[in-house]
């Protein structure tokens, strides 16, 4: 599945088996996206949410 | 086993777990905790969970309270309310080694700006200054004297969460550039390995670009891992320890263990032990 970067308009390739909740970045410019849904082989992102003060392990 | 894996975000570890649950013949379901509500009102019921959760949200607080609820709605959780609680507030990790007679690093803890001073002087510089809660190094600063920690607490009044207006310090640990992380399930050692601190950083941290290595522990340090678990209510844990120079002491104890770095230099699935250690606790 491919999507366009909302930055730089380059194409993202979103593995077959990307599930949602699952990272994908752009290779041109970096930018982090969120896969929010998967629907008949199209697939929607959202930008990443930044790391929270109570992010960890 | 119906387990259902919660998480916030999906990292390399909650896709592990997933693969290894199903390896072993159990239904393992993705479960995104940001999509969930729940109705904690009297009679209430948790569905579509199966038996039981294993927590892997990625905010603390998200972690805490949905495990709070699950368990409240009968629902088994790893790791339990309880053990979150503690692992996620320094505070109360350092206060649970210490009851349980785990050498940890000297801690001080001072209740505003005003005692900061006076707490410096019994730890002693350099110290370490820590927030009470938060990982993977965060605002984690090193004082090797009077200005900068002057400086670093003229910043923390700057903040408006007042949790930042109590001060936890520690000992700066004299240790080579490298600490000791130990993935505990139960009361088996499922990993343990180095992390050796990035060039440029005295942290270890592998979200700061530490790196790890393979170790073989003592039986004298694999007792104060497991001892270290236990202290703060045992389950599915990350014991970190240094080499300081009066031996081991414990430093910290994570409740949604990180394994990846460690899994690249260790035998055998840790997701897989993780799922097992899973199943062998919802029978007890």
């Amino acid at each position: 599945m491919e999507t366009k970067c909302a930055e730089c308009d380059a194409g993202i390739v979103v593995p077959e088996d990307a599930i949602r909740g699952e990272l994908v970045s752009c290779k041109d410019c970096g930018a982090e996206y969120e896969v929010t849904e998967l629907k008949g082989g199209t697939v929607l992102l959202k930008p990443a949410d930044s790391v929270e003060e109570d992010w960890g392990e | 086993m119906k387990l259902s894996i919660l998480y916030d975000r999906l990292r390399w570890e909650e896709k592990a777990l997933a693969d290894e649950a199903k390896a072993s013949g159990d239904e393992p379901s993705l479960v995104d905790a940001r999509s969930l509500h729940f109705d904690i009102s009297e009679g209430a019921k948790a569905e579509g969970l199966g038996d039981a959760v294993l927590q892997r949200c990625i905010s603390h607080y998200r972690a805490l309270f949905s495990t709070r609820i699950l368990e409240s709605l009968g629902v088994p959780v790893v790791n339990e309310y309880s053990v979150a609680e503690v692992c996620g507030n320094k505070l109360a990790t350092t206060i649970a080694l210490a009851r349980a007679h785990v050498p940890t690093p000297r801690t001080v803890v001072a209740l505003s700006s005003e005692s900061v001073e006076a707490a410096a002087r019994h730890v002693r510089f350099p110290l370490v200054m820590k927030p009470f809660t938060g990982s993977w190094g965060r605002m984690v600063s090193v004082a090797r004297d009077r200005g900068t920690l002057s400086s670093l607490v003229e910043l923390r009044e700057e903040m408006h969460n007042p949790l930042e207006h109590m001060y936890y310090l520690q000992e700066f640990v004299k240790r080579p550039p490298r600490d000791i992380r130990a993935v505990v399930t139960g009361g088996e050692i499922a990993a343990c390995v180095y992390r050796n601190a990035a060039k440029g950083d005295w942290r270890t941290n592998v979200a700061r670009g530490g790196t790890s290595e393979a170790f073989r522990p003592g039986r004298d340090l694999v007792e104060m891992l497991l001892k270290a678990a236990d202290a703060v209510g045992g389950g599915v844990l990350g014991v970190d320890a240094m080499e300081s120079d009066g031996g081991y002491v414990v430093h910290e104890v994570n409740n949604t263990v990180e394994f990846r770095g460690a899994q690249s230099v260790t035998e055998g699935s840790i997701a897989a032990k993780i799922v097992r250690y899973t199943k062998r606790s919802l029978k007890k």
